[in-house]
């Protein structure tokens, strides 16, 4: 029994502690600035953005500065660097900070593996597949002006995008095609008077449209998370908490926390006290520690080596997107008789073919696939050698359950078909965009592609190529389910459930022994056998005695 | 010497027979849905419930322990040789003949037959200790993986030994189910004492003194 009278305080604490969550979510979102609305190219969603506007709960806005008061700012201005000279005027160090990060160097070396000339500038996907040669297109997503080729000059202040990530209107668009130049029919002076913090909007333009459309990349990233409810996102629910990004993904000095090159798997600091700890609260312990449960302490023996994700995120793709599963650029080149490109969707307006990339293979509400993961990736970089004879693995996740590291996570693995060079045994890498005639999409020519691909990264081609199937492996984060909606005990300590490919430990009720099941059953069997027998000769020899004397 | 009914098992020791009886049927129903045999009410419930049902035999013991270590009764389960194959016999062939007597003659401080010593004796101290020590280390696996203890020994291990502990358990429930139940003189004397307490015993007044309804006082 508790003793009633301690009862008062922690009632006080649990008020407190809702009390800081909901001053977290106001002070994240900064006001009006939460309400931005969706700008992605594909524009999938513009209810979901409405539905924002009108859920996001409007407080006061928190800057001490008016941007629309600056005479600075009155414009009229003809393109995005022009804008971002007037805001180097005041944000003076804004740009240098901003060329230390990896949203700008799109190039990341991990001390960790000792993986150098990573970032999504050099690595290979299994999407569209690679960067270099494609620029214009992929630069789209860069948070700068005039990514148009390799000779991009990195130091330039003024190519820096501040609205992208600070627009505040939902009407900044960049161009899909234009190297991360905006929409010429932006209003340009509008928006940089109405610049605010970052917002779910606002990084979601880039990282809710990963691959091109919305949706497609990660699977816990997509357009619903705009406006999320608490169903899809307890942290996010605009109607709720209404975490933005930077909520948890913690910035200073421009730079954002967390990594797609060397996440962290598991948080041993806990609990992020400002001066004591990392500073970060991208991990779910940075706020809720490592022993979450309050009324069930066997699912805390569980957090050492399980990740929160695994059971708070029992399935991606829970909104209104689905995500992309398979690719299979071996099926690209259709062309209908009169020459015209074929395209082919499924009755959820979902495109499964295209003559320019393949087919696709799309994902609704998807079980993630578990591995243990200690944080550490290796890449398979342009240029090194792969086995075309099974499925090559891009990114590949490292840990096991004898590594004290590594916790079991959450994945979506995306699977492709792709072109890998025959005669090298390397990935191959496709020039897909351009208006020239080697772009497959313009071209249709597999050969010319790949030559002109490869040649600017620069790897050989020895001319013969082939498909290979591909994975690659995305730790989910995002789209953390109420707990009534987590992965129960049921679901993972059952044979043939959800962490059945794994192995590598014992887990009870899975795991048994095979020899002492058989052992164990047959000799508590063969007891039972003896005493009926038993049993039966004495009712037998009771009969007859009966009989004899009867 | 002549044979009396006589209070053998007292109100405790029928408590704690039954409501152990009780607890390990549900340890064994619980304990080997986890073990995968069947499923019924599910992994977490299965778990929970296994480890409700231990706490409470744990505790149960304790009081048991202490009880035998108070009454002395302790040394009801001391083994002998003595007339333990004629007890065998009995078991095998003399129990068909309803002429024959059982040979053993239980008295209130010796009140177990010498297989019956055997089996309780091993039930006490092999499968018992086996089972807790290897269920707690298998329950707070989280407090000791980290000590180093770990690398010898796994999770696996600790499942190992507590399974197959589980299934001598079970060889000896079986087979303590169909003696203790069906094998007396009428089949169901040995439950009836179980149930009501009362056995017809041997007794040597001169031996025995403080013949009592009661267990044996320990000695002032």
């Amino acid at each position: 029994m508790i003793d009633p009278a301690r009862r008062p305080p922690r009632r006080r604490r649990g008020t407190m502690a809702i009390l800081c969550l909901w001053m977290l979510g106001i002070a994240a979102v900064g006001g009006p600035a939460g309400t931005g609305a969706a700008r992605a190219a594909d524009q999938a969603a513009p209810g979901a953005a409405l539905t924002a506007l009108l859920a996001t709960p409007l407080v006061a806005d928190e800057s001490t500065a008016d941007h629309t008061a600056y005479d600075e700012l009155d414009g009229p201005f003809e393109s995005g660097p022009e804008v971002t000279a007037a805001c180097l005027e005041c944000h003076v160090n804004a740009a240098r900070q901003l060329h230390d990060t990896t949203h700008w160097t799109w190039s990341f070396d991990n001390p960790a593996t000792g993986q150098a000339g990573l970032g999504k500038r050099n690595v290979v996907n299994n999407f569209c597949i690679s960067v270099q040669s494609n620029w214009p297109r992929c630069t789209s997503c860069h948070i700068g002006y005039g990514w148009e080729d390799a000779g991009f000059d990195h130091t330039a202040e003024t190519a820096v995008d501040c609205l992208v990530c600070h627009d505040t209107t939902g009407r900044y668009v960049k161009t899909p095609t234009a190297a991360g130049h905006p929409d010429p029919a932006v209003d340009l002076a509008d928006v940089a008077r109405n610049v605010g913090p970052t917002s779910r909007a606002t990084c979601g333009a880039c990282h809710f449209n990963g691959g091109g459309e919305d949706g497609v990349k990660h699977g816990d990233l997509d357009t619903s998370l705009i406006a999320p409810n608490f169903a899809l996102d307890v942290h996010m629910d605009a109607a709720g908490l209404n975490f933005q990004c930077a909520t948890c993904h913690t910035t200073g000095g421009h730079a954002v926390t967390g990594s797609r090159y060397a996440p962290k798997a598991t948080d041993t600091v806990g609990i992020d006290v400002p001066g004591h700890t990392d500073e970060t609260r991208a991990t779910c312990e940075s706020c809720h520690g490592q022993t979450p449960h309050e009324d069930h302490s066997k699912l805390n023996d569980h957090t050492d080596r399980v990740a929160c994700q695994t059971c708070h995120i029992p399935a991606f793709a829970r909104g209104a997107r689905k995500t992309k599963m398979w690719w299979d650029w071996s099926t690209a080149g259709q062309l209908a008789e009169d020459g015209t490109p074929v395209t082919e969707t499924d009755a959820d307006g979902y495109t499964t073919y295209t003559a320019k990339k393949g087919t696709f293979g799309w994902g609704a509400d998807v079980t993630p696939e578990y591995r243990w993961f200690n944080g550490l990736i290796r890449y398979t970089r342009p240029g090194e050698p792969i086995d075309p004879s099974g499925v090559v693995t891009i990114n590949a996740v490292e840990g096991a359950a004898s590594d004290p590291d590594a916790r079991i996570w959450p994945f979506k693995v995306m699977r492709s078909r792709q072109p890998y060079d025959a005669g090298h045994g390397v990935l191959a890498l496709p020039h897909v965009f351009g208006d020239d005639d080697t772009a497959y999409w313009g071209n249709f020519d597999w050969p010319k592609a790949l030559e002109a691909g490869m040649r600017a990264q620069p790897v050989a081609f020895s001319g013969s190529y082939g498909f290979v199937e591909t994975e690659t492996w995305w730790p989910l984060a995002h789209m953390v389910a109420p707990k009534d909606d987590a992965v129960g005990c049921n679901e993972c300590h059952t044979k043939h459930g959800r962490l059945a490919a794994l192995t590598d430990f014992y887990m009870p009720g899975r795991d048994t022994y095979g020899w002492l099941t058989l052992a164990g059953w047959g000799l508590a069997g063969l007891t039972l056998l003896a005493c009926v027998l038993h049993g039966v000769v004495r009712i037998g020899a009771a009969i007859r005695s009966r009989l004899r004397t009867g | 010497m002549v044979k009396e009914r006589v209070m053998v098992f007292s109100r405790f020791e029928r408590f704690w027979h039954w409501s152990q009886a009780v607890l390990i049927i549900a340890l064994m129903i619980t304990g080997f849905e986890v073990n995968g045999a069947y499923r019924w009410l599910g992994y977490e419930q299965a778990a929970q419930w296994h480890r409700l049902a231990a706490w409470v035999l744990i505790g149960l013991w304790v009081f048991v322990l202490f009880w035998h270590a108070i009454t002395g009764e302790w040394k009801q389960y001391i083994p002998t040789r003595r007339g333990i194959l004629a007890v065998a016999r009995y078991y095998t062939t003399g129990i068909l003949d309803a002429s024959v007597p059982h040979p053993y003659r239980k008295t209130r401080m010796a009140k177990h037959n010498p297989l019956q010593r055997l089996a309780y004796l091993a039930f006490n101290v092999l499968i018992s200790p086996v089972i807790w020590i290897s269920g707690l280390l298998y329950m707070f696996y989280n407090a000791w993986v980290h000590t180093g203890l770990e690398g010898p020994v796994t999770l696996g291990t600790v499942a190992l030994v507590h399974t197959a502990a589980a299934f001598a358990m079970l060889i000896f429930f079986v087979g303590h189910v169909y003696l203790a139940a069906f094998a007396g003189k009428p089949f169901y004397a040995y439950l009836k004492a179980m149930i009501t307490g009362y056995d017809l015993l041997y007794i040597d007044p001169a031996e025995d003194p403080c013949r009592d309804r009661r267990p044996t006082p320990p000695a002032t």
